[in-house]
């Protein structure tokens, strides 16, 4: 081992000025892309289990699943798992925070003059990139399997905007949940136990309408199925029959939907950031 | 105020749940000056330095740092200071220079600038070969290392290194020393702890000994080590049968009362007379014709400085190994 030589400059010289949130929200971000590119086992929740869900449900439960109104099943079963794994963009974000934590990053950033709030947007703003990797990818998947939009490139471009927008909402989802549990393991633990069921109880695989009574209630306000509805319909796919008694949330999706995006983002935001906070000032 | 220190604290106390981590200390490091704190572990160390670099708030006290209020001025502080956390804490998915450029522009550096001096740093610490590597596959020695320029990128005025060797082979730890030094050199302000009396006296102006989240002792390492009586003197006999004359030969030396090992036939005892002591042991145990094994002085132990400043050995698993090992 060749010995450390520090060169003769100065060893110390003055601070530089704030170069802004923007700037330093875009440097942890960048690290964070990287991560994920480093990580590539840590981005099948958003690549190959999608594309999995996709083909398993289109060729293996498929068959045997009716869609309201006759429609094409593989047509219906897109807009459930654009939902669904939207949804786990949470379970991303809270990942990174514990993974930061494990490492210690969080220390090292809080002792540098970094812009307040950069951290935290800065692993937003990577997962909100890494929303729109699985997007992408069961687009394609979906056109090879026979998913069609029907309904004009500007209602699909509503449809993913939508999409895109709950993602931002689930990234609040998942700062909180990052900030309550610490550790990795205890979010995979809860992303199983809890995110899981909660996007299989919705329209996301099977139509609300063959549901038990009580399960049929939850799964109609269980807002990942009026994601996935609302999405069936602006790319002008089978979806849940919109019958005059039905309920408010599903003869509405979409506003249903954004409501909840709303209320994540309000409520979610301030208590995730002020939880964040807690949790890393020890 | 003084500007002449570059840390300056007064009655930092700090209590988890209610337990006392720090309870009342006063720190003052002139500036270009390097302070060990001392201390087994659990002692406070590292709840005084996150709280010198802004981590953690304290109950009660104030400090400055580089001349700035640590609670009310952390970010002035934050552009100043430089931070080696206990465990490294480089970025493992990221190279060695995806590190240190990051770190350059979260200093707010702009991207060429941070990527110079990355490219620098990685030259000086001998890891321009490994640069392009992710850092999980660098071997501890690497990371302490890259930890260390991590620390480095900004040229701060204050430096804190907590245990900064803690880990590191007897070569690591050594070469770091020499860097320590270097940066000593320059007019950097360096506050280190360690659990290593041989570090501090190494690369310290001015030690302070904690425990229980008390300084117990204060000064430099010829002050402390008369305090707690010098070096030791240890012979190994070769014989048991002999090893009671050996203990009055060296009770006649030292004018202490020798500690007896019978397991390991050795005798050992305080002494202030360092090299002298040794000599005239040798001639000694000459005259007796007693067959020596081993004859040594070394420094007193950590575990030795607590016995004599506060009567009690530190209770500390991983310190007490330590010793063992030494010893």
């Amino acid at each position: 081992m060749s010995a450390i030589t520090i060169s003769n400059d100065t060893v110390h010289e003055g601070p530089r000025p704030a170069r802004g949130m923007l700037h330093d929200t875009w440097v942890i971000a960048r690290r964070g892309l990287v991560h994920m590119k480093r990580q590539p086992e840590a981005l099948a929740d958003a690549t190959i289990q999608p594309i999995m869900f996709v083909l398993l449900f289109a060729y293996v439960f498929g068959g045997a699943i009716d869609v309201p109104g006759g429609g094409n099943y593989r047509e219906f079963l897109m807009g459930g798992i654009f939902a669904q794994t939207i949804v786990f963009t949470s379970f991303g974000v809270a990942m990174s925070l514990a993974h930061d934590r494990k490492n210690q990053a969080v220390d090292r950033f809080r002792a540098l003059p970094i812009a307040r709030g950069a951290v935290l947007g800065g692993h937003a703003v990577a997962n909100l990139f890494k929303a729109l990797l699985p997007i992408v990818l069961m687009s394609l998947c979906g056109l090879v399997i026979g998913w069609r939009i029907q309904d004009g490139l500007v209602n699909a471009a509503l449809g993913y905007l939508l999409l895109i927008a709950f993602a931002f909402a689930m990234i609040w989802v998942g700062v909180l949940l990052g900030s309550v549990v610490s550790t990795p393991e205890g979010v995979q633990g809860i992303g199983f136990g809890v995110l899981f069921p909660i996007t299989f109880m919705a329209s996301t695989f099977v139509p609300t309408e063959t549901m038990p009574g009580f399960l049929r209630h939850i799964a109609e306000w269980n807002p990942v199925t009026t994601l996935a509805n609302a999405a069936r319909i602006q790319f002008g796919n089978p979806t849940t029959e919109i019958t005059p008694d039905a309920a408010w949330s599903i003869a509405h999706p979409a506003a249903y939907s954004i409501i909840w995006i709303v209320a994540i983002i309000a409520v979610c935001a301030p208590l995730a950031v002020r939880s964040y906070q807690r949790s890393v000032a020890k | 105020m003084s500007t002449n220190y570059a840390v300056e604290a007064q009655g930092l106390s700090k209590r988890y749940g209610t337990t006392p981590a720090l309870a009342g200390i006063d720190l003052e490091v002139p500036t270009g000056t390097v302070i060990a704190v001392l201390g087994p572990n659990g002692a406070g160390k590292t709840t005084a330095v996150r709280i010198l670099t802004t981590l953690t708030d304290p109950d009660e006290g104030q400090a400055t740092v580089a001349g700035y209020d640590i609670r009310t001025q952390g970010t002035e502080v934050r552009r100043r200071i430089g931070l080696a956390a206990q465990d490294a804490t480089v970025d493992p998915l990221l190279t060695g220079r995806e590190n240190l450029v990051m770190l350059g522009e979260l200093h707010q550096m702009r991207r060429s600038e941070a990527v110079t001096r990355a490219d620098q740093l990685l030259r000086e610490f001998s890891l321009d070969e490994a640069a392009g590597r992710v850092t999980s596959g660098y071997s501890g020695g690497m990371r302490r290392r890259l930890d260390l320029a991590a620390t480095l990128v900004s040229r701060p005025e204050v430096l804190f290194l907590d245990e900064p060797t803690t880990g590191l082979d007897p070569r690591g730890r050594s070469e770091l020393w020499t860097v320590i030094g270097t940066l000593v050199g320059r007019g950097t302000t360096v506050v280190l702890t360690t659990q290593y009396l041989e570090e501090a006296e190494r690369l310290a102006d001015d030690i302070v000994v904690v425990d229980h989240g008390r300084i117990i002792a204060r000064g430099d390492a010829r002050k402390l080590k008369r305090e707690v009586g010098g070096d030791q003197v240890q012979v190994v006999v070769v014989e048991p049968d002999h090893l009671a004359e050996a203990a009055r030969i060296i009770a006649e030396i030292t004018n202490v009362e020798p500690k007896v090992d019978a397991g390991a036939r050795s005798v050992t005892a305080a002494t202030s007379q360092g090299v002298e002591t040794l000599v005239l042991a040798a001639k000694a145990f000459t005259r007796a014709q007693i067959p020596v094994d081993d004859m040594s002085l070394r420094q007193p132990t950590l575990d030795e400085v607590f016995l004599t400043l506060t009567g009690s050995t530190t209770t500390d698993d991983e310190s007490s190994n330590y010793i063992d090992e030494e010893a």
